[in-house]
């Protein structure tokens, strides 16, 4: 376990922590960020890692860190209100108070990045995740070979960090590119899968390390690309997501297959689940 | 004028295509350009080509009952579309618009269905580049039904 003392010290405790700002990003998806009110007030993560966000008289649910590694000050989640407990976030303001565990879990491959491209996708509110990942790129560019960002989203009004998006294909040293689903006329962006985005990013597939965010079936598919293009299984990871309750390998329900995905995950190399990625039983 | 067999020989899609044939597909092959916005077609009109992009990005429209069209597919540099020229009643079954300038090769459909049958090799070897293209387009319109993105958590 990384980082916040008090949670290596006492997993199961929440720790205090303020909100300072909540904001809309798509319809049902927003952020908010807050700050530790304990007395070692610095958060520090790695990009990959989440907490266990608790809304006091409703429950704890995780959701990855979304904001920038450098930041310490301040803890930022991207959040889909979808459930009891992350509908309940939505509806907290500015000044109220929630509980934080963690972070938890192992992180992005950023320590064997430097040297090799980049490729980094995601789909849909996959991109928070992947957020962290892409401050780190840009504040250390030079380490880096060709760095590549693609993006997959329902349509162009699902579309997360748009602004930011747009700020980041602005940059010479960036290749962005953002596809939709579907759009009505006026969109003058891609329309398709992420997936067919990945052949003109991927100069040197033995050089290049992937890290892959969103719905388990559209990992599938790009993994499948990607490994069309050349690239190994050794180069390619992804996040995964289950039913998280403990974060620290004691209850189980995160088990998948021999892992599990708070402890031995939630970012997994894909040759190390190969054999049970994909598998409906899992 | 400079003969389009360079360029086509060098496009993926032709990529091991013998230069017999090659030469065949260039005798019904003409460059074509495409202001943005620019209608390439529409819905139900005669299929009587396909194109491989060289330049720009085309989109491939739907229009619902009762609401606006909807762009399903986009398709840019190197990519080629349309099969609609190799099947009967050869009619386009969406509209296409140029999203910016577009440059492309427009190859004749009913040119090369003629030596298609003609010479049934040829045949062939179209149509098992097309039919990797399509079944591309299969799986991708697939993952779009999926709705993927909108199923999340």
């Amino acid at each position: 376990m990384q980082g916040n003392p008090s949670t290596v010290m006492q997993p199961m405790v929440p720790s205090p922590h303020r909100i300072l700002k909540v904001r809309r990003e798509t319809g049902d998806v927003f952020s908010i960020e807050t700050q530790p009110q304990a007395e070692e007030s610095d958060f520090p993560f790695t990009p990959g890692q989440f907490n266990m966000v608790y809304v006091f008289g409703v429950g704890e649910v995780p959701l990855s860190i979304s904001g920038d590694p450098a930041r310490r000050k301040t803890l930022t989640h991207t959040i889909r209100g979808v459930g009891w407990v992350t509908r309940a976030l939505q509806e907290l303001k500015k000044g109220d108070m929630i509980g934080v565990r963690g972070p938890f879990g192992t992180p992005w491959p950023m320590e064997v990045a430097p040297g090799n491209d980049v490729l980094v996708i995601a789909g849909g509110v996959g991109l928070a995740p992947l957020r962290p990942v892409i401050y780190q790129l840009q504040a250390e560019r030079e380490k880096y070979g060709n760095v590549s960002i693609l993006y997959g989203a329902r349509s162009p009004d699902d579309i997360l960090y748009g602004k930011e998006l747009e700020k980041w294909r602005g940059r010479f040293d960036l290749h962005v590119d953002v596809t939709v689903d579907s759009a009505q006329r006026g969109w003058m962006g891609n329309v398709g899968v992420v997936t067919q985005l990945i052949p003109k990013a991927m100069p040197d597939p033995d050089n290049t390390l992937a890290m892959i965010c969103g719905p388990e079936v559209m990992m599938r598919f790009t993994i499948k690309e990607l490994q069309k293009q050349g690239m190994s299984d050794t180069g390619i990871y992804l996040t995964m997501e289950r039913n998280m309750k403990c974060a620290i390998g004691f209850c189980g329900h995160c088990q998948f297959g021999p892992q599990f995905i708070c402890k031995d995950g939630p970012v997994f190399r894909f040759d190390r689940i190969r054999s049970i990625f994909g598998k409906r039983e899992m | 004028m400079k003969s389009l067999q360079p360029i086509l020989e060098e496009h993926p899609f032709f990529k091991g295509l013998e230069r017999k044939y090659l030469e065949l597909v260039v005798g019904c092959a003409s460059n074509v350009r495409f202001e943005a916005e620019e209608v390439l077609f529409h819905e139900g009109d005669q299929a009587d080509r396909f194109f491989l992009i060289r330049q720009g990005k085309v989109a491939l429209e739907m229009t619902p009952p009762n609401k606006a069209p909807m762009i399903i597919d986009t398709v840019e540099e190197d990519l080629v579309f349309g099969w609609s020229w190799m099947v009967p009643p050869y009619q386009w079954h969406f509209d296409a618009q140029a999203l910016t300038l577009v440059r492309a090769i427009a190859i004749d459909g009913k040119c090369l269905r003629k030596k298609c049958e003609e010479d049934h090799e040829l045949g062939y070897e179209l149509f098992k580049r097309f039919f990797s293209v399509v079944t591309e387009r299969l799986q991708h319109t697939r993952m779009q039904l999926l709705d993927v993105y909108g199923a999340q958590t």
